[in-house]
């Protein structure tokens, strides 16, 4: 079980939380203009890393607030919390840019 | 095939040759679980294609193989489900003639339990359904259920048992044996299976593969599939494609050893546990995945705690049951808890993924749809609605009332 630093409530049992999957995925800032294919890359699919991840997770027990967590995938160690709108610590900088490790998004599913 | 289920015969020392890679393949699969042996033996047996290389990293069948609770049924939903599961089912059927192999396919039926009018309404819709599909299936009122299933406490418990689909035709195998099997096969009519060896990179040429680099040296392909599961992202890229999967952790576990008790399979999505008894006598016992993502191989033990709570209400006389072990595998779930197989943006690269919780009962179908789809690089009519381009389309298999387990 992870113990999750809430930013706002302090250390707590993950059952206290839901998961939000990937952070950092900005609504498209003019969806009609979007092809088929963009617009099935910002439904569907998001990055799935072995090592760190930016994630949002929602204190359901708690707060009920959402924040951001870096979170490694191989090792399960939390590696940042941060809250809601604010951007990851510099080292983790590009999990802010979904599909941008890989290098294989469409420009228009990557954050500005 | 006859046999006393709590004394399994012995088998030979070497099923199968540990050939060194060659330089050259017609196709190279990546991945030596159930679904890159099967789709090996049906390239051999069904499309004569035996230059074929099968790339484990690790030992054959070591993965979600090894890790599964070996349930076979083909009671989906959608037509497009039930099709291949139905088809994967009727290969169950004949696998033992087959592959001139025993796999303790044993045909004890399946109950999933429904707690509430909502399942009631949810499993009867999905019986008729089956019906229409040609899949054997009938939902039993709770009095049925105890009958097929005399150990099952419907009434003193929070979500009572209301009744239950019941497929007669499914069942469970071992695990182990199914691979083996086709492993013993596709070597017999000359496939290479080269355990220790990790693709590392994807050769191409423009926008065509023609080749892994692995850390046994390049291998250079005529085409490549992907068989590789919860690991499939990690793979997509090194070839420099996305793919719309998530990787769960999801936990199993065994009891030690008992007489038999437990008739048949009993699923329940809403209170979340599922279980038979294997042949041996252990009680096999399947939980939910964790809500995050990960590649730990392990999950959390309050997974595990919920799933026991659930097991000892249901059936009470697991209480004085011990555990004996649990494991947890990576599993590869997409948004509409359906598989992905069939073409990828990268020519001649093939990908069969996104089988989430459920990728054991579909050995022999995918594999023989996936043989096809190598062979000939167009999908066979049972992957040909699990594409790559659903999620463009839109034409998504919402199969998250029957996959059981909650993605």
């Amino acid at each position: 079980m992870l113990i999750i630093d809430c930013p706002h409530c302090g250390p707590r049992h993950e059952q206290e939380f839901h998961y939000g999957r990937q952070a950092h995925v900005a609504y498209p800032a003019d969806p009609s203009a979007l092809t088929d294919e963009e617009w099935a890359h910002y439904l569907f699919y998001r990055d799935n890393p072995r090592g760190p991840h930016a994630e949002r997770w929602v204190h359901s027990a708690g707060c009920r607030k959402w924040f951001n967590v870096v979170r490694d995938t191989l090792t399960y160690e939390i590696k940042a919390v941060y809250r809601a709108g604010e951007q990851p610590p510099p080292e983790y900088a590009a999990l802010a840019r979904p599909g941008a490790v890989a290098g294989t998004a469409p420009e228009t599913t990557k954050e500005a | 095939m006859s046999y006393d289920p709590r004394n399994l015969p012995q088998h030979p020392d070497f099923l199968w040759a540990n050939p060194e890679p060659k330089s050259s393949y017609d196709v190279v699969i990546v991945g030596g679980g159930g679904h890159g042996l099967a789709t090996a033996y049906y390239l051999a047996a069904h499309h004569g294609i035996t230059n074929v290389a099968v790339l484990e990293r690790g030992w054959l069948a070591g993965g979600n193989m090894a890790r599964n609770t070996t349930i076979i049924r083909s009671n989906y939903l959608w037509d497009e489900s039930s099709a291949i599961y139905e088809a994967s089912l009727k290969l169950w059927e004949t696998i033992e003639e087959d592959l001139g192999y025993d796999v303790f396919f044993s045909q004890r039926g399946v109950l999933n339990l429904a707690h509430t009018l909502q399942d009631v309404r949810e499993s009867v819709r999905r019986v008729e359904a089956n019906k229409l599909n040609g899949v054997d299936a009938e939902f039993v009122d709770a009095d049925g259920v105890r009958e097929l299933c005399p150990i099952i406490n419907t009434d003193n418990l929070r979500y009572p048992v209301l009744g239950a689909t019941y497929q007669p035709r499914a069942g469970i195998a071992k695990h182990d044996w199914v691979a083996w099997g086709y492993a013993r096969r596709a070597a017999e009519l000359g496939v290479d299976l080269i355990q220790n060896c990790e693709v590392t990179g994807f050769v191409k040429d423009g926008n065509r593969v023609v080749g892994v680099e692995t850390t046994r040296g390049r291998i250079n392909a005529g085409r490549v599939g992907l068989c590789v599961a919860g690991s499939t992202s990690t793979l997509a890229d090194l070839a420099g494609i996305r793919v719309p999967i998530q990787s769960h952790p999801l936990q199993a576990l065994v009891s030690e050893l008992f007489e038999p008790v437990h008739p048949t399979v009993v699923m329940s999505n809403h209170i979340h546990v599922y279980v038979s008894q294997a042949h041996k006598g252990e009680l096999v016992m399947g939980a939910g995945v964790d809500q995050y993502t990960g590649y730990g191989q392990r999950g959390s033990f309050h997974v595990i705690e919920e799933q026991m709570a659930a097991a000892v209400e249901l059936f009470p006389i697991f209480a004085r049951a011990h555990v004996l072990r649990t494991w947890g595998g990576i599993v590869d779930v997409t948004m509409d808890a359906s598989p992905i197989m069939g073409r990828t943006p990268v020519d001649d690269l093939f990908v069969n993924t996104g089988w989430g919780t459920g990728g054991f009962k579909a050995v022999p179908g995918a594999g023989l749809a996936y043989a096809h789809t190598l062979a000939t690089g167009e999908p066979h009519a049972l992957n040909a609605p699990f594409s790559l381009e659903r999620f463009e389309t839109g034409a998504l298999i919402d199969e998250h009332g029957a996959a059981a387990v909650a993605h």
